[in-house]
């Protein structure tokens, strides 16, 4: 392999094995479910179409091969709330029971939350309006300290979609996929970088196993395999390492940037049986809340078959406080009074946690070039407007697949010129690209306070996107306020003492020192960190990986006072070390990626001082 | 004598280990609640001895690795994209009841009568591997069934280790009680190995394997034949999973003595 292969890194100078497939994908999540599927469908209905012939294996189909980091295809981490208008384009006879934990949706409600502790950081101006609300309490109908909205705001209805799990979503898509033999899917495989040939890529580079923490080769040493292909389909989602690497090597377009993001964490709760007669929350009930545990955190809770809920909530990047963490808040928002008569006797079934790329148009990085396309939440996909990004990352995927066989039928070659032509052209017509434009500014205003951010959303939403507020959004580092005050520092400092004193985190000491009441274990629903991880996340790596956090200057780590890298680390991965140097544990990651955008320093370009590479394991969850 | 071998690996799917199980009762008896909705993985203990069995035709020129797997074909497809890039072996999938509770003597009965229509399988070559327990339900015993189905005599069960003689006897070590091992010398095939934990590290994954195996693995799931199991007079009184109880405390400074003592005394309360 030549040094022009790979970036960020030093090539181990070894003899790689080489082979040579017609298209190769890295990641499968549901926008190369959308591709693979596409794919497939046409090929199914004329197996002997010679446009699906193989360039590299004449007489035989297309060699597709897709390669995917987690160790199971269920192991995706997401429970959502669709629209599903591009799934049921592709599956127009979709039943939603024939997928587990899916079904239609069948209520939607919006609450707003107020604190019942008096701990999170609201502004004056807010406080002096729940006071407004509490005052009219009957009038308004407050009930259990929430505010339930008259109406769902059309722009965040999901009024005929469907609830359901991506894991078992994504295990439901491959499962029809590789029975027809045409795609071959691959888990455990984390693919390292792209193979450049200049601006063009020519394949993909599989990670190195068999080496140590920093990569070195071990005796059982077994170098990455290189996957060579005129197509490279990249859909590893908005942390995947291929996604990074381009941008570092072709930069973004002229103005575009990646500053938005947030952490989705959630439970999924079994509820006991005495509540399945419940009105409430039967099966395909959504409800969408805001203000608690802090007014930036939107949190959410969707009803599955079979007595299952997931609940959550979303750390943005624009929350600027330094202590954010996601685990702590998401139990006193389960424990909130407007939802915890309904999951108090619940059990915990499984957690997760993903970065969520929020930037939208903002952040969408080149499509296509010389033999490569970009599908998916890395590609930009996601609407932060409605909350929506698995249909429209299907529908990336399903238009990719539209325009590849387009050019197969037409033997033209994978250039950016034909594929500009083909699938960009198919995504800049579509729905995708309607609704990304009316959800371009919908979140700007929260850079300016929650107030400002809520009423551009309502503007953006009920205008569909002529109205709102522009603005500058810094980079995330910047976005994290430093602890300036000697208060602040000192809580910091006391945070410290009590996570070493007492054995437990820093973030949850953190939350303590701020007021936030001690949470009661209970063992079932509510539980420390680390017994989630065991009980409920299930995390496990493989051996004979490199690590693939990298702090990339340990000057920098040492001198930090915020840490948020390990207040936001959702596994506990990473934690403090000697000297003030944060460590990492492999096999604690869960990669939901909250280290690349949670970290407070930039040494130099768009990265942070945190390098988020390719790696093998993380949840095993399949609930999620 | 020949120092080829036909080597069958018996292996059923489980569930991910990581996943939460919990017993219930289905339709058809015991089950685990949403089995088919969990990921699945190849037996931890008949993933051991597929390991060695591959191992051990990789040194055994002219050797051959089977797969013999019951199970549902979805569950068996998304397993082996798994397994099928480790080791190099030829697919045969029995479309049937998702794991356990299953009568082992009709399991035994099903795999055996599969076996045995292997094509080209020499039976005077045979080694019939697979593991002498089960992360999930087993009864430990199905291996053992299939070998007296089979008419092989010779049967070890607990095996870490096995050597390969120049005239075609092997030797094994087998576990025994008190943590030792014991070693048998065969003369040769057929026989059957249950296999322990084996000495061998799980193998990489490798794309190449993957693909080579994977010219026989989906013509050879979509031709699975489907098996019923027997399961007359079989009736179970009642599920559970083993006990488990995690109790965690954050101790500091503890002399390593004082752990020892620790250790002891939750092991006597046990």
């Amino acid at each position: 392999m030549s040094a022009e292969t790979k970036t960020g890194q030093t090539p181990l100078d070894v003899d790689r094995q080489s082979i040579e497939v017609d298209i190769a994908c890295a990641g499968f999540g549901p926008a190369m479910g959308g591709f693979l599927t596409t794919l497939t469908r046409a090929w199914n209905e004329n197996p002997t179409d010679p446009a699906f012939e193989s360039r590299v294996m004449p007489g035989m189909p297309l060699q597709v091969m897709c390669y995917e980091r987690a160790d199971d295809l269920a192991a995706g981490v997401s429970g959502v709330v669709t629209l599903a208008r591009g799934i049921r384009g592709s599956f127009p006879d979709l039943n939603p029971s024939e997928i587990p934990m899916a079904c239609e949706v069948r209520q939607e409600r919006v609450f707003y939350l107020m604190d019942p502790h008096g701990a999170s950081r609201r502004s004056v101006a807010l406080r002096l309006g729940d006071m407004v609300l509490r005052g009219a309490g009957s009038v308004l109908r407050i009930r259990n300290h929430a505010f339930e909205l008259p109406w769902t705001p059309g722009f965040l209805h999901k009024r005929g979609g469907i609830v359901m799990s991506i894991g078992q979503f994504n295990q439901w898509v491959a499962s029809q996929l590789m029975t027809s033999g045409f795609v071959q899917i691959w888990p455990g495989t984390p693919v390292d970088t792209p193979l450049f040939d200049r601006r063009a890529v020519s394949g993909l580079h599989l990670s190195d196993q068999g080496v140590d923490k920093q990569g070195g080769p071990t005796e059982s040493y077994l170098p990455g395999m290189d996957i060579r292909a005129q197509l490279t389909v990249i859909g590893d989602g908005p942390v995947g390492a291929l996604g990074q690497a381009l941008d570092e090597r072709i930069g973004l377009p002229e103005g575009h940037h990646r500053h938005e993001w947030a952490l989705g964490m959630k439970f999924v709760i079994e509820l006991p049986e005495t509540q399945e007669s419940d009105p409430t929350l039967s099966p395909g009930t959504v409800w969408h809340t805001f203000g608690y545990p802090e007014p930036e955190i939107f949190g959410f809770l969707y009803v599955h078959p079979d007595r299952l809920v997931s609940v959550g909530i979303f750390i943005p990047s624009w929350l600027s406080d330094p202590t954010r963490t996601a685990y702590r808040y998401l139990q006193h928002f389960i424990q909130h009074p407007a939802l915890w008569p309904q999951l108090k006797d619940g059990t915990l079934r499984s957690w997760g946690a993903k970065s969520l790329e929020e930037s939208g148009l903002h952040g969408e990085p080149f499509l296509t070039g010389d033999g490569f396309a970009r599908i998916g939440e890395g590609s930009g996909s996601t609407n932060m407007l409605t909350g929506s990004g698995v249909d429209e990352a299907w529908m990336t995927g399903v238009q990719l697949g539209e325009s590849v066989i387009e050019l197969l039928r037409t033997s033209k070659p994978f250039t950016q010129q034909n594929l500009a032509a083909t699938y960009e052209e198919r995504r800049r017509a579509s729905w995708v690209e309607h609704g990304a434009r009316q959800a371009k500014n919908a979140r700007t205003g929260f850079q300016g306070g929650f107030v400002r951010g809520l009423m551009g959303m309502a503007l953006a939403g009920l205008s569909g996107g002529r109205l709102g507020f522009n603005g500058y959004i810094p980079p995330p580092e910047k976005q994290i306020r430093r602890f300036s005050s000697q208060v602040e520092k000192l809580k910091v400092r006391d945070a410290a003492r009590l996570a070493i004193e007492d054995g437990r985190p820093l973030h949850d000491a953190l939350l303590s020192a701020r007021g936030w009441p001690e949470i009661p274990f209970d063992g079932r629903l509510l539980m420390s960190h680390q017994d989630a991880l065991l009980m409920g996340g299930k995390v496990q790596a493989m051996p004979g990986f490199a690590d693939h956090v990298v702090f990339r200057d340990a000057g920098f780590c040492i001198s930090c006072e915020e840490k948020t890298c390990i207040a936001m680390c959702s596994g506990q991965s990473i934690t403090l070390g000697p000297g003030g140097l944060p460590t990492f544990e492999r096999e604690k990651c869960i990669h939901c990626g909250a280290c690349l955008w949670n970290c407070a320093h930039n040494p130099g370009g768009e990265h942070t001082n945190i390098e988020f590479k390719a790696g093998s394991g993380g949840l095993h969850s399949a609930e999620n | 004598m020949s120092n080829s071998f036909h080597i069958v690996v018996c292996a059923g799917i489980v569930p991910d280990p990581l996943q939460t199980l919990e017993p219930n009762i289905g339709p058809n008896g015991p089950a685990l609640k949403n089995e088919m909705m969990l990921p699945a993985v190849l037996d931890p203990w008949a993933a051991s001895a597929l390991y060695e069995a591959a191992n051990l035709a990789a040194q055994c020129p002219g050797s051959k690795v089977w797969l013999v797997s019951l199970g549902p074909k979805a569950k068996l497809q998304q397993v082996m994209m798994t397994i099928a890039q480790k080791v190099t072996f030829e697919l045969v999938p029995v479309d049937g009841p998702i794991g356990g509770f299953a009568d082992a003597h009709a399991t035994a009965a099903v795999l055996a009568a599969t076996i045995s229509a292997l094509p080209g399988l020499d039976r005077s070559r045979l080694l019939l591997f697979g593991g002498w327990e089960s992360a999930s339900r087993g009864a430990g015993v199905t291996l053992q069934l299939i070998g007296e189905r089979l008419g092989i005599s010779d049967q070890f069960q607990g095996i870490d280790q096995i050597a390969v003689r120049a005239d075609g006897s092997f030797e094994t070590l087998e576990r025994v009680e008190g943590g030792r091992h014991q070693v048998s010398i065969c003369a040769g095939a057929p026989a059957v190995l249950g296999w322990a934990t084996g000495d061998l590290p799980e193998p990489r994954n490798n794309p190449q394997v993957g693909m080579s195996n994977m010219r026989t693995l989906m013509p050879a799931l979509q031709k699975a034949k489907t098996a019923k199991l027997a399961a007359e007079g079989l009736h179970y009184v009642s599920a559970n999973l083993p006990r488990q109880q995690r109790t965690t405390r954050v101790v500091k400074d503890l002399a390593t003595d004082e752990i020892a003592a620790d250790v002891v005394a939750w092991i006597g309360a046990e």
